[in-house]
Formats: structure tokens, sequence, C-alpha cells
């Protein structure tokens, strides 16, 4: 009688997980293979093939698209990387206390806020009548308004922005643990601050880096708003693409081969990251 | 490199400029939101032409304010009703799979804990696409079959909670369940010792327990819901939350309208944050 009670006890408990996961995770990706490998040859008449994909890679648009998206997305975790870490040393090492924490809630608060706010923040700043543009022309700098906006550099300063805290939280996590004793001993043997930094921090801040950065780069891959509202029209970011396929031109079939393939790449850099540094994904993910 | 070892004093002035200017990038973009908020002009842009409350409160055109511009009310209703669905679902999705993973050992848990991260590091819009394919084809299918509409699983309301639910519930999991895995089990047999049921021992003790950390995950699962763009995108129909309509206005070029909604949305977010933290921390 009591083991029955248990039994039921565990279902009751399971059956919401195993909902949630099957319809809502397990299934719909399935579907979206399903249509990604089916070709449409009449009004409701389907073909299973691969020609979704031999589209993608007989189109130069689609994959020149798709390897412009990971590129800029490897430029912007390398980025965020270089400018993080600075940041994140200074708060966990050279701080203490109340400063350090309000440091670290500095750096929360923006990414509490929608990135859409952020987003438009950027944009007042660097659109031709922006703020960047009108202090220039004030301070007599240029003679006409500059646009900053619509080109790689501004997707670049957003993708940058909207991801760092992804970076500076592991970074000043793992940074933490190092014992500064550690670093005295590397003085002590006659280190310099940059043999110190290759020899002891770097490698002590690995765990760190690699969640960092498998996070931030597959924010930047995901990312739509930042890409097609700092990029314009021809930001040619592979998400606005995905977009396109099935709100515009309602082509399912294209782009669900585009969303498995966004997909594929994600994971595996993922899997790459969590390889490389011999973690698991509980472990990194799980925090 | 640490503060006990000497450092010439240009390194150590030049590390603190960029920290310094590190700071000003991060803050810069939501200041100028907020303050443009204020200025007495159609655009969002200098020049400064005078602080005004009128994209907050303005009832004339083009000064319309937030408080009276009804396609942005409507906006932030259809938000706090998805946010609200949301919330629930996940937290109490959430609550039951830490009693699961916490309490009990069975076949394939690793492998089920695996697969409740996954959200995690699925895009937003491929989870938003894959939602929209599968509802869609069970739609048809049904329809097909039983000559019915079935409207809930087209694009809408319905499909926009569903996919908010199916990436914040993991949030939601693993927050309660860090909050479980301090529990003293002692607590709950001590219950059981003196008469109280298995159900009610959880409900009186085990419960109470958990509840800052089923407050902080209700808190950002209300935060994550109500700035979501990306699954979101996907799923929407005739009634878009807020994100979506200011994405809209944000493409046809807007007034200082969206600075105001945008300043309520920053304080709201940094305000619920906070509360967020402040939970988290009452549980150590």
């Amino acid at each position: 009688m009591r083991s029955d009670h248990q039994k039921l006890g565990f279902y009751l408990l399971i059956a919401p997980l195993l909902l949630w996961l099957v319809l809502l995770i397990l299934l719909p990706h399935l579907g979206l293979f399903i249509v990604s490998i089916s070709e449409k040859v009449g009004v409701r008449e389907y073909e299973t093939g691969f020609g979704n994909y031999a589209a993608f890679f007989s189109e130069p648009l689609y994959w020149r698209t798709f390897a412009r998206t990971a590129i800029m997305s490897i430029l912007a975790t390398a980025l965020t990387l270089i400018l993080g870490f600075p940041i994140a040393y200074y708060i966990a090492k050279l701080t203490r206390g109340r400063t350090k924490t309000t440091l670290f809630m500095m750096c929360l608060i923006p990414f509490w806020v929608s990135e859409l706010v952020r987003t438009f923040g950027w944009m007042i700043l660097l659109r031709e009548t922006g703020v960047f543009s009108q202090t220039l022309q004030y301070l007599g700098l240029t003679a006409g308004p500059i646009e900053f906006l619509y080109n790689d550099a501004a997707i670049m300063v957003g993708l940058v922005y909207t991801s760092i805290l992804f970076m500076i939280v592991p970074l000043v996590t793992t940074l933490d643990s190092l014992d500064d004793s550690l670093v005295e001993a590397g003085y002590d043997l006659g280190g310099n601050g940059y043999s110190i930094l290759r020899e002891i921090v770097i490698p002590h801040a690995m765990p760190g880096i690699v969640s960092g950065c498998i996070v931030v780069f597959m924010l930047s891959l995901g990312n739509y708003l930042t890409p097609i509202l700092l990029g314009g029209k021809d930001s040619l970011w592979f998400t606005g693409m995905i977009y396109s396929q099935f709100i515009t031109r309602f082509n399912w079939e294209l782009g669900s081969a585009f969303g498995f393939l966004l997909l594929a790449l994600s994971s595996a850099v993922v899997f790459i990251g969590l390889k490389l540094s011999r973690q698991s994904l509980s472990e990194t993910m799980g925090r | 490199m640490i503060p006990t070892v000497p450092q010439s004093s240009l390194i150590k002035w030049s590390y603190r400029a960029y920290v310094m200017v590190f700071f000003i990038y991060l803050a810069l973009p939501l200041t100028v939101v907020c303050v443009f908020a204020f200025n007495n002009s159609v655009f969002p842009s200098l020049p400064w032409e005078g602080f005004t409350l009128a994209w907050f409160f303005g009832t004339d055109a083009p000064f319309i304010g937030v408080f009276h511009e009804r396609s942005i009310l409507r906006a932030i209703g259809t938000s706090a009703f998805v946010a609200v669905w949301v919330s629930a679902l996940s937290v109490a999705v959430g609550t039951c799979n830490a009693f699961l993973f916490v309490r009990h050992e069975f076949r394939g848990k690793a492998l089920l804990y695996m697969l409740m991260l996954l959200p995690l590091i699925i895009p937003g819009v491929i989870l938003g696409i894959s939602i929209l394919v599968f509802s869609s084809s069970v739609a048809n299918t049904l329809e097909d079959a039983t000559g019915l509409w079935f409207d809930g699983l087209r694009p809408g309301l319905i499909l926009v909670i569903l996919g908010q639910f199916s990436f914040i519930t993991t949030f939601a999991t693993l927050v309660i369940s860090a909050r479980l895995q301090k529990f003293d089990p002692s607590l709950e047999e001590a219950a059981l010792n003196l008469g109280a049921s298995k159900l009610g021992a959880v409900w009186q003790i085990t419960l109470p327990f958990l509840l800052p950390a089923i407050v902080a995950s209700a808190v950002v699962s209300v935060l994550m819901s109500f700035e979501n763009f990306n699954t979101t995108l996907m799923l929407v129909g005739s009634d878009s939350p807020l994100t979506i309509t200011m994405f809209g206005k944000l493409k046809q070029g807007s007034t200082p309208v969206l600075n105001a909604v945008s300043l309520l949305l920053i304080i709201i977010s940094a305000a619920l944050g906070l509360i967020s933290l402040l939970f988290q921390k009452s549980k150590d």
C-alpha cells in the first residue's frame, strides 16, 4: 500500500516534466527536422529529401550569411573576452567588500533591462541625428552629420554590450577562487606580470573562460534584435534569414532547414567547448 | 596584479581609467534612453528642447504620453497576462521537477536532467519556430480529422505562453532545486513522527522553507517573460506583447514616448531584479 502511494507520488512528479520536455522540446525539434527534409512538390504534397539543405549550399547568399554570422559571432566572443577579462579581474582581485558588491551590481543592472531598451539606447547614440554625431559636430570635429549606425561595427558594439555580462559573471566566479598567494609565489619565483598572467591566472580561469565563451557565442549566434536594429536591412544575420523564410516568404521547409543548421552549429560549439575543457553540461549550465 | 604586490602608478591608473571607461560604456545607452524621455521634442535626439513630462502624461497629439497611448497600454496588459501565466506554470512545474531531481532516484535520471538543461542551449528563435511548426502540424492534422477549428494551436497568446514557459521552467527548476538541496530532511521526518501526513509535512514544513526560492524564481520568470523577444516574435498572433509592439514602433521611427516606456521598464526591471536578489540572499 505504502509503496503504491510512493509510486503514485513519483508518477505525479515526473508527469509534468515529461509533458514539458516531450511536448515542447523533443517533439517540436523532431517535427522541425521532418519539415526540413520535406520538399514541396504540389499543393499540400511533399516528398522526403535533402533538397532544402542542397538549396542552402548551392545559393551563395544563404551559406555566406551563415558563415558571416558564425565569424561575426566568434569575433564578438573574442572581443567580449578581451574587454571583459580585465573588468572581471578587477572586480574579483582588486576590490574588496562593499566596493566589490557595488561594482558587480553595476554590471548586473543593465542586463535586467530588456535587450530592446538597450539596443534602442545604442540607436539614439549612433544614428545620423544621434548623440555622438551631434556632439562631434558641436565640437567642430566634423562638418556634417555622420551615420554610425547600419554597419558591422555597430552590430559588434551591440553584440558585445548585450553579452558581456555572461562573460564577466563566470570569470569573476573562477577568479575569486584564485588564491592571492599563488600570484605572490609567482613573483617570488621571478615571474613578471605577463608570465604570471599566462602561467597562473589564465590556466586557473580556464573553466570560466570556456563557459563564458560558449554562452556568449550562443547568444550572438541566436541574436535577432541587435543585428536587425543596429545593422539595418543589410545586416545579413542568419536568424533574420530564418525569420524572413518563415514569416515573410512562408517557405517553412527551407526555414526549418536553416533553423536546424543554426541549431547544429550552436550545439557543435557547445559540445566542442565542453569537451575541450573536460566539463559537463550539468556543471557548466547548472551553476 | 594583486594589492599586496606594488605596481607602477602609471599601470595602476590606466587600469582604473579602463574600468571607468567600461562602466561609462555600460551606463551610456540606458542613460540616454532615460534622459530623452524628458525632452520636449518629437524626436528622441539632440538638440535639447527643454524639460517636459508630456511623454508620460501628455494628451494632445503629437505629445501623447505613455499613460494615454492605447496601443502601448494594451501591449503592457498583454505582456502582464502572459507573464503571470508563464510565471505560475514555470514555478509549479519547476517545484515538481526540484522534488523529483532532489528526492528521487530512478533510471534515466541523468539523461532527464540533461534534457531539462537543454532549453538553455537552444537559441530562442529556434525554440520559437520548432514550437510553431509542431503546433501548426498538430492543428492541421486535428482539423483534417475532425473538421473543427483549433485556433489555440495557431500563433497567438497560448503559443507565446507555451514558448516562454518551455525555457523559463529550466531556470525555475535550477533555483528551486538549489534551495531544496539545503533542506534538512530530518525536519520533515519530525513532522511525520508527530503525526503529520506525508503531504501535510511537505505543505507545512518543506514548502515554507522553499518559499524564498519560489518567490525569487517567480519574480525572475515574470522579468524574463516580459523581456523575451526572440521566442515571442515567432509565435505572436494579433495580440502583441510590449517588446513586439515597441519593436514595431522602433522600426518605423519613433517619438520619445518609447523612451518613456523604456524608462518605466528600466525602473520596474531594476526593482524586480533587486527583489529577486534579496529573496535569494535571505535564504542563506
